[in-house]
């Protein structure tokens, strides 16, 4: 991947803002052009620096949700009412702007060598390395089976709706809505626990390489059903978010 | 180097000139919480404080027995060297001086250690004549796991650093001995005043 | 897990450090395999709990929770505390599969 890489670019640099659009209730995604690329692996991130008048800066880590194969890169990016960095992304920067980031980075979190199973474990916005993930293997035409189960809020809370429809028939998506589902939902509802895993994810009989990313309470409790299952933990990897809006 | 994020400010705010200390911001009413580690739970049967070390004998209080030691109330603004202040905290305890009243000493320094493994050094004469207190409230409250309940030190004239969370007792030693933060390269002493937050500010 | 849910919400993956890691080597230390210097543990660093909040960057072992490095960039210096990792292995293979060509 990204063959065109000798050195890793990973100094700051300012992208372009291109669009800031609405994804979800809470959710914008961030059209970006970073002046200076060489591709990435599905599933990593970017460190996003602000800077105010005076100097004082903040930094967050950000996946990146668009595919190597698409130009330039796509972050979503979930409003924390009370953050100090999401609140800007999400209402504050547009179009023409310069955002200040970094990356690729992070070479364990990827989407996984060979073709045995994947099984992909979302809560709230930890499914946008997933979008990456599923692009990259669409647009490789991959044979493997893939699954995601995604816990999101509300059906309004979903991220990724256009691209999670358009599957193909080795990707199976299940979705779960914690706080109330809209009439006609015919969808799972509830928290992902041990149950919900066992019904609705690739056995551990089947060894699939399994990946969580979320809220790290979310992880955690994911995490831990896995075990119970017997999983292999080798195979279990995990991307906590910290504090987030929740799954 | 001189970019600036538009419209960007951050959680600043404007306070009274003289209030912080060179460097700092004003978080307002939150509260961060920083942690290096897992948040210890210790219950209160198995919690103690102990005074140890270079000492003519060691000292423990059972947490009954802390209960019912002379408790002091103060206001005090805190510091960060992560740069955030609050000001006008709230918090109930006992005196440092209490709990090393009559001890027989020849040390200079002591090294509060805490459950979780954390530790930090401190001179002797930072912690007495009302400089310090062991708290186990806040704001009229419990003090929280996360804020360093059931007890934290409490030494408001440094970085918050040296106010350890989760404190079990004071070391006496005679030689400095660098706690966490300070064989990491953080100021030895950390007056937030002189903005001593790294070894040789 | 006992915490209360603000308290996890500040542990992260050691995935996360892989940006400011990158201040310092030009290899992606967290996909390096870190044996704990307390008790011989050895995992992937990615794959080790975080703790950002904090002055330093805090990388813990996932066994003992002993401290196997520290990291922070401020007042104009790097730091860097690897005594809590005994031994540090990176997979060349991995590293150039990564965007690094060991070659060239
Ligand atoms: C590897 C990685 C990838 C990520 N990818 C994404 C992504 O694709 N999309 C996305 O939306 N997010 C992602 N995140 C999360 C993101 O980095 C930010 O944490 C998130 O946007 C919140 O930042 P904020 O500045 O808005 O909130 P913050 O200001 O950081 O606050 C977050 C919440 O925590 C509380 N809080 C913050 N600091 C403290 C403290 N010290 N003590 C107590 N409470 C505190 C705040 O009150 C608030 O509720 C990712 C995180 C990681 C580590
Ligand atoms: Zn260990």
């Amino acid at each position: 991947m990204a063959g065109t890489a000798i050195r890793r670019r990973l100094s700051w640099q300012r992208a372009d803002v291109l669009a800031v659009q609405r994804e979800a209730r809470r959710a914008y995604r961030l059209s970006l052009r970073p002046p200076d690329w060489s591709g990435h692996l599905p599933g990593q991130h970017v460190d996003v620096r602000l800077t105010a008048e005076g100097g004082y800066t903040a930094q967050r880590s950000y996946s990146i949700a668009s595919a190597p194969q698409q130009p330039g890169i796509e972050l979503i990016v979930e409003r924390l009412e009370d953050g100090e960095v999401s609140p800007y992304l999400t209402e504050v920067l547009r179009a023409g702007d310069l955002l200040e980031l970094r990356g690729p980075f992070g070479g364990y979190f990827v989407w996984p060598a060979g073709d045995g199973p994947v099984q992909l474990i979302a809560g709230g916005s930890g499914v946008v390395p997933f979008l990456s993930m599923l692009g990259h293997h669409r647009a490789t035409g991959g044979l493997r089976q893939v699954r995601l189960l995604y816990s999101a809020r509300t059906f309004d809370d979903l991220i990724g709706q256009a691209e999670l429809a358009r599957q193909p028939s080795t990707v199976e998506v299940t979705v779960t809505l914690t706080r109330g589902a809209p009439a006609g939902w015919t969808g799972l509802t509830g928290r992902v626990d041990a149950r919900l895993l066992a019904e609705h994810t690739i056995p551990p009989a089947q060894e699939p390489e399994v990946l969580a990313c979320g809220p790290t309470g979310f992880v955690e409790a994911v995490a831990n059903a896995l075990l119970e299952l017997g999983h292999d933990p080798i195979r279990i990897k995990t991307e906590r978010f910290g504090a987030t809006g929740g799954p | 180097m001189s970019f600036v994020s538009r419209g960007f400010t951050g959680r600043r705010r404007a306070v009274p000139a003289g209030r912080l200390p060179p460097g700092q911001y004003d978080v307002g009413d939150g509260f961060p919480v920083l942690s290096a580690g897992p948040t210890p739970y210790t219950s209160l049967d198995r919690w103690d404080f102990r005074v140890r070390g270079q000492v003519d004998e060691e000292r423990r209080w059972s947490w009954a027995e802390f209960q019912k030691l002379p408790r002091e109330s103060v206001v005090v603004d805190v510091h960060c060297v992560t740069s955030w202040s609050k000001l006008d905290t709230r918090w109930e305890g006992v005196s440092v001086d209490t709990l090393l009243a009559d001890v027989v000493t020849a040390a200079e320094f002591v090294v509060a250690f805490s459950d979780g493994g954390y530790t930090t050094n401190l001179p002797l004469a930072d912690v007495t004549d009302g400089q310090a207190w062991v708290v186990d409230n806040y704001d009229g409250r419990p003090l929280a796991p996360e804020h360093g309940g059931p007890a934290r030190l409490l030494v408001p004239h440094l970085y918050l650093w040296k106010s350890a969370k989760w404190v079990r007792g004071l070391e006496l030693t005679v030689e400095d001995e660098p706690g966490f933060w300070e064989s990491f390269g953080y100021h030895n002493y950390g007056d937030p005043w002189r903005e001593q937050r790294y070894a040789g500010d | 897990m006992t915490d209360p849910d603000d308290a996890v919400a500040r542990r992260l993956d050691a995935n996360a450090a892989a940006g400011p890691l990158a201040e310092l080597f030009t290899v992606d230390l967290t996909v390096a395999m870190a044996t704990c210097a307390g008790c011989g543990n050895t995992a992937p660093l990615a794959a080790h709990p975080l703790y950002a909040h904090a002055p330093a960057l805090v990388i813990r072992c996932p066994k003992c929770a002993a401290v196997v490095l520290r990291y922070a960039s401020g007042g104009g210096r790097l730091r860097l505390d690897l005594r809590g990792a005994r031994l540090l292995t990176v997979t060349l293979d991995g590293a150039a599969a990564h965007g690094l060509s060991p070659v060239q």
